[in-house]
């Protein structure tokens, strides 16, 4: 094997981080993606400025205000406190935390976008075949968002997985806990390890490489109405 | 049957929907308007899918909607036929037919349940359940979607323009299934349309709206009849009757149609005999002449008395009612030719139709 016990560790852990947030983000998105097309509302476009957010933000500010907000002195920090939970910052699953917020708009962008397409009607449709409006929405707008919802699992898993800032704001670099595969390859080039660095870059290249590839391969079928 | 009692009050910017009107509970009644006439909307409103404010809507004695009460389309007894079939493209036909068959409460009456083979072969689909939507015409298409509708086991059909997306030829394949299913199905059919000749041919009941109000409203031939609405229809201003076949002329290939003591001759179009028949004859092929004329070619030649005389669209224009047998039928000609005949209700005339359409 050519990569060392410590790689190989922090690959495993960027694949868990990233599956673990694109399960997240597939509960958590979709309603909000379902929200903002179908609303009317005059939230649509605060909310959906909010969600974008984290495709313009430096990962540095959304991880500071995380670390800040989860912290000892933070609300959300309080809250995990009294429960119990302790601090989320420099843990696993603070860095599940603030990857959902970061990969926040790689899921809910491309639902939404693929409930658009569906429309209106098919809905209605359902409806005089009398399905309430939630069996209409599984049996009838998943199925036809399907597509959208493919694209969106993927860039958020990728997305993830490229993750590096926020990484560092949150988690530090703690070996088997918060050292993903991209901090793991910051340490080499810390420590002159050029060819340790070659080689986890190597990997990260042709994994993000084929990710794509695959997502523009892969084509749904045109709609047919 | 109960009528249907509608009330319903839209004001939206630039368009407006005020009606207040009780339909038939049997029979096809035909919301005939231009587009933008409030029929679409009218329709949505009854089906749930538009909630007017403060509408009314009772359906077989049940209030679907009123003041304190709004039942969701999901829970109303309905099928619903859009303009475009809208088939859910992720399954097959027989995945479309069996999507709201199988929803359809349990506690439907066996005699009013619509079972999926009914369903299939009233709309002649037999050879198409296995496909995709993409993989069928669009005439296909639209007749899956009515059955679609109607193996829900509906109490009324809401039909919204199903033939407006279809090209002539389409829209021939599909409306025998039509008339089959008006002569088969004993529930009550709302069928908005634009197109006189599908009104003629399928409608019992006629309602004209226009505006987002309702201008008249009732039986076809008496509705047609009226002189004071056929000025929206323009050229297609006539009238429906309806008749049985009583002989048919081998030599020539002609029918003759007895509409309510009015002898016609069409032509043989294979309609079996005593069967019955809807002839349509626009005003425009109806002339008047004082005494009846030696050497015409026009086969249908008719003593009839003058009813009334009214205006056409434009000023030159006039249109007369006739009664001829038990039959009331227009005709269409200028304001000269009716003064210097001296036409006045009660006067005894002879009409010659160019055309009598068997629908």
């Amino acid at each position: 094997m050519f990569l060392t016990d410590t790689d190989l560790q922090s690959i495993l852990l960027t694949l868990r981080l990233a599956s673990v947030v694109t399960l997240i983000l597939f509960l958590v998105g979709t309603p909000v993606a379902w929200w903002l097309a179908r609303t009317r509302s005059r939230w649509k476009g605060p909310i959906g400025a909010v969600v974008a957010l984290p495709l313009v933000l430096p990962p540095s500010v959304l991880g500071f205000y995380l670390l800040v907000t989860m912290g000892p002195n933070g609300p959300v920090g309080q809250l995990t406190q009294a429960l119990g939970i302790g601090l989320l910052p420099f843990t696993f699953w603070g860095l599940v935390v603030a990857s959902v917020f970061y990969s926040f708009p790689f899921m809910v962008q491309p639902v939404q976008n693929a409930f658009e397409a569906v429309g209106e009607r098919p809905l209605e449709v359902a409806a005089t075949l009398r399905a309430s409006p939630l069996d209409a929405f599984f049996s009838v707008a998943l199925p036809l968002a399907l597509p959208g919802f493919l694209t969106a699992g993927i860039l958020t898993f990728a997305h993830t997985v490229g993750e590096f800032g926020v990484v560092l704001m949150i988690g530090g670099n703690i070996p088997g806990v918060t050292r993903v595969a991209s901090v793991q390859i910051y340490d080499h080039v810390e420590a002159m390890e050029y060819s340790d660095a070659h080689r986890l870059a190597a990997v990260m290249l042709i994994f993000s490489f084929l990710v794509l590839l695959a997502l523009y391969l892969w084509r749904p079928n045109p709609k047919n109405t | 049957m109960e009528p249907i009692e509608i009330r319903f009050n839209i004001d939206w910017p630039g368009f407006s929907l005020a009606v207040d009107e009780q339909l038939p509970g049997r029979g096809v009644t035909a919301l005939f308007g231009h587009s933008g006439s409030g029929k679409t909307t009218l329709l949505r409103c009854i089906a749930g899918l538009v909630r007017a404010p403060k509408g009314r809507l009772v359906f077989q004695g049940k209030v679907w909607q009123d003041a304190s009460t709004w039942v969701p389309t999901h829970r109303r007894s309905l099928g619903y036929v859009f303009q475009e079939a809208s088939l859910f493209p992720h399954l097959t036909v027989i995945g479309n037919l069996r999507y709201g068959q199988k929803r359809a409460p349990a506690d439907i009456p066996a005699e009013q349940r619509v079972s999926l083979d009914q369903a299939i072969d009233l709309l002649g689909i037999l050879p198409l359940l296995d496909r995709k939507p993409d993989r069928l015409s669009g005439g296909e298409r639209q007749r899956v979607a009515i059955a679609r509708a109607l193996a829900v086991s509906p109490r009324i059909l809401l039909m919204d323009e199903p033939l407006a997306a279809l090209d002539l030829a389409r829209k021939q394949e599909i409306l025998p299934y039509l008339e089959r299913l008006h002569d088969e199905l004993a529930i009550p059919v709302l069928y908005v349309s634009h197109a006189p000749d599908e009104v003629a041919r399928l409608a019992d009941h006629l309602v004209i709206m226009d505006g987002g109000r309702v201008l008249a409203s009732g039986p076809l031939a008496a509705t047609l009849a009226r002189l004071d609405l056929p000025i929206r229809l323009g050229e297609d201003a006539g009238v429906v009757l309806e008749g049985r076949i009583t002989e048919r002329d081998t030599r020539w290939h002609l029918l003759k149609v007895d509409c309510g003591g009015v002898d016609l001759w069409v032509r043989d179009t294979g309609v079996p005999t005593d069967h019955p028949v809807r002839v349509r004859i626009l005003a425009r092929d109806v002339s008047i002449v004082l005494a009846p004329v030696a050497g015409t070619s026009i086969l249908n030649t008719l003593p009839a008395r003058v009813l009334s005389l009214g205006e056409d669209a434009h000023p030159a224009l006039a249109l007369v009612q006739l009664q001829a047998g038990q039959s009331t039928l227009l005709a269409r000609l200028t304001h000269r030719s009716a003064d210097h005949l001296g036409l006045a209700p009660g006067l005894p005339v002879w009409i010659q139709i160019k055309a009598v359409a068997l629908l």
